[in-house]
């Protein structure tokens, strides 16, 4: 087959690209140029680019540089920015390959005339019949199932993830054989937009106004204010306004449209339920028993889901509304289908 | 070594990126070839080994300025175009003061220079020539004007004549500075140099080697050097010459002066052949510029319902080269700054395709490349409908 693999410039897309090229494929490397702007966070920078290109250079397949940048400003960089303003906390890496690698790139490839696209993510896909499952990666500590959860079945059938049986240690033990120059680089681990310095503060306060906040108890009364209701998340317990001494409070609920942020005790984090929109289903809608996962590193938990209501065994912290929330089987191996956190 | 021995190697393949470079004249390589073995000294020596490159150097700096139409002591000899334009104008502003002034369209190596000095941008019109009416009226305060001989997108060649006088009248103190890299291979350059005061080449645009090229310093137009060490190039560039790079670029530059006018009607022929057969088999294709206004090696069209990332890569996989816009860094393809100053919509330029002719193009080439980008184009507009 003929294969375009996304370099991203790390360890995981350079054994993939191996690992194709093993399996007999015509492998071509494709690196998305997708943020323009500053960045330090190991991602999408032009030192990234030079490392893909060196790497399909070592395994001599061709190495191509795509500028989305327009459209990664479209639709992963401004929603981020809106979602923020309207008091969501969004997940911009699932958008990313929502939208980026899974569409305008996969589209791409088609017209190029190849039969599939491949990228070094963690989870595989697993055909029954002629439908596709996302199953979660061998390696249960590295396992991205969570940021490609969504994958339409067009996608995911020209779709492969050529790691996803390897453990991350064999993984570097593969790019360390070939010699690949990428074989000790660390993981990225943030948003590529944003950067460490600065932060999401830097970030955002860039680009939209920040609101202050009232800070109050539980029984309603004020007891302090924040610069930037924008930046308060469930469950924050330092940069709230308060001073110290007293019982340990965390903020329980935020009220975007009063600008109102709610502490209390850490029992008043947990929730029994949990809401949930835009639910893209792998196949059939499903009602039961699932395991269900709300951050891109957090564990499942055992739950039930009922229609677009996850009921928790036992009470679980709160999720920020804007946050990916993936409905795995019950034995936590594959994705039935996911959603966005609503606003209680 | 016949015309394209050189580029032999390479048979099969289709070439029409000569404005990124151009592949080297076999008599450039030949000529260089001693200064990499037994004529290896430093020119700047006083031994015998020294003085004799020093003549080789003294001769090709005698060359390139008959060639120019200046005096030797005007050719300062620098590591290419971009150390040209940024020599000119960042020692012009630290020897002068003042703002420097260039037309929006410039290449990055004008652009960039001028900005990070907070300089001023004039407007174009829709084939990329500079507004004169504008440019008269934002002269105040201006002490370097820098305007390119061609425009290395779409080929505009920029009547300076016409440039000089206007700024000769609105700002008579102002330097006048063109990035002729573009020019040499097209444009008699001793028409261009009396209307300027600093003109900057590159050999590699015109058959030399990457790596060296030239700064013409005319009159008054003293300025700061950048490099400063040695002592070289009369105080003006220090630094120890490339040699051998100086001997082939002054080769290449005769060669090129020799054969400009017949060079100009084969590859102007060749390039209507290709345009007029693209126009020919394809609908919505739009020609960015009138040909009236261009250089001969120049095709530049947009082209409707395509993307031209996807274009080029159908193209080299047929063994066909050919560019959009300018490459940033990373190698992805950065959106026209000149196209968007010429007005052309950002969905226009998506479908941008610039094919440089140069002298080892054929019309085999012509052919090969006309076939592969009507395949390709309906390939991708069938691919998009579908």
């Amino acid at each position: 087959m003929k294969v375009l693999v996304a370099l991203s410039g790390g360890v995981d897309s350079s054994v993939a690209a191996a690992e194709l090229i093993d399996a007999g494929h015509h492998v071509v490397g494709i690196t998305m140029r997708l943020w323009g702007g500053e960045s330090d966070t190991g991602c999408c920078s032009v030192a990234d680019v030079d490392d893909a290109r060196r790497v399909a250079q070592q395994l001599d397949i061709d190495h191509l540089v795509f500028n989305f940048s327009d459209d990664f400003n479209t639709h992963v960089v401004d929603p981020y920015v809106r979602a923020h303003s309207e008091g969501f906390t969004p997940n911009p890496c699932i958008e990313c390959n929502r939208h980026l690698k899974f569409d305008r790139l996969s589209e791409r490839a088609d017209l190029l005339g190849f039969d599939a696209i491949a990228t070094g993510h963690h989870a595989r896909v697993e055909m029954v019949g002629d439908r596709a499952f996302v199953h979660r990666g061998a390696d249960p500590a590295k396992d991205q199932s969570y940021v490609v959860h969504m994958l339409p079945q067009r996608e995911l059938r020209r779709t492969m993830f050529p790691v996803g049986h390897l453990t991350k240690a064999q993984v570097r033990d593969r790019a360390l054989a070939l010699g690949l120059r990428t074989a000790e680089k660390p993981d990225s681990q943030d948003v590529c937009f944003i950067t460490q310095t600065g932060g999401r503060e830097a970030f955002l306060g860039a680009r939209i106004p920040f609101r202050t906040g009232t800070v109050v108890d539980s029984g309603g009364a004020v007891v302090g204010d924040v610069p930037a209701i924008e930046m308060v998340t469930l469950g924050q317990r330092r940069g709230i306004g308060l001073t110290g001494g007293g019982p340990k409070r965390y903020v329980t609920a935020i009220d975007h449209g009063t600008a109102t942020v709610v502490v209390g005790d850490e029992a008043d984090l947990d929730g029994d339920e949990l809401a949930v929109g835009n639910i893209v289903w792998a196949h059939e809608s499903y009602t039961g028993d699932v395991m269900v996962q709300c951050s891109a590193h957090g564990a499942a938990v055992p739950a039930r889901l009922d229609g677009d209501t996850v009921r928790w065994r036992r009470p679980q912290r709160r999720v920020a509304p804007g946050q990916s929330v993936v409905f795995f089987d019950p034995t936590d191996s594959y994705v039935l289908g996911g959603g966005i956190a609503r606003r209680p | 070594m016949d015309r394209r021995s050189l580029v032999a190697v390479h048979d099969g393949y289709t070439y029409l990126d000569h404005a990124a470079t151009t592949p080297m004249r076999a008599e450039a390589v030949e000529a260089m070839l001693p200064f990499l073995s037994e004529q290896f000294a430093n020119p700047s020596g006083s031994h015998r080994f020294a003085r004799q490159v020093r003549k080789s150097i003294d001769e090709a700096r005698d060359d390139v300025a008959e060639v120019l139409g200046c005096r030797p002591g005007e050719v300062i000899f620098t590591s290419g175009g971009t150390e040209a334009d940024n020599t000119a104008i960042f020692g012009t502003l630290d020897r002068r003061g003042g703002v420097a002034l260039c037309p929006a369209v410039e290449h990055h190596a004008v652009l960039h220079a001028v900005e990070s000095r907070d300089g001023r941008l004039v407007g174009v019109d829709t084939a990329g020539r500079v507004d004169l009416e504008r440019l008269a009226t934002a002269l105040t305060d201006v002490s370097l004007v820098s305007v390119m001989a061609v425009n290395n997108e779409v080929g505009t060649i920029t009547d300076l004549a016409e440039v000089s006088r206007v700024v000769r009248k609105f700002a008579p103190a102002a330097i006048i500075h063109t990035d002729a890299v573009q020019a040499a291979c097209w444009l008699d350059l001793r028409a261009i140099t009396p209307h300027v005061d600093l003109m900057s080449l590159s050999a590699h645009k015109f058959g030399g080697p990457k790596g060296v090229g030239v700064l013409v310093a005319r009159g008054a137009s003293a300025f700061a050097p950048m490099l400063v060490g040695g002592g070289q190039e009369r105080e003006r560039r220090s630094g120890t010459h490339n040699v051998a790079g100086i001997i082939a670029m002054a080769t290449a530059l005769r060669a090129t002066d020799t054969e400009r006018d017949a060079e100009n009607r084969r590859i102007a022929a060749l390039r209507d052949t290709l345009v007029d057969g693209l126009r020919a088999e394809l609908d919505d294709i739009h020609e960015t510029v009138d040909r009236a206004f261009k250089v001969a090696g120049s095709a530049h069209v947009c082209i409707d319902g395509i993307e031209n990332e996807a274009l080029l890569y159908l193209l080299d996989e047929v063994g066909v080269c050919a560019s959009a816009a300018s490459s940033c860094a990373s190698g992805a393809m950065e959106p026209s700054h000149v196209l968007a100053a010429m007005g052309v919509s950002n969905e226009r330029a998506r479908g941008a395709l610039r094919l440089t002719l140069g002298r080892t193009t054929t019309p085999d080439d012509v052919s090969r490349a006309t076939a592969a980008i009507v395949d390709a184009v309906h390939r991708l507009r069938k691919g998009r409908a579908a």
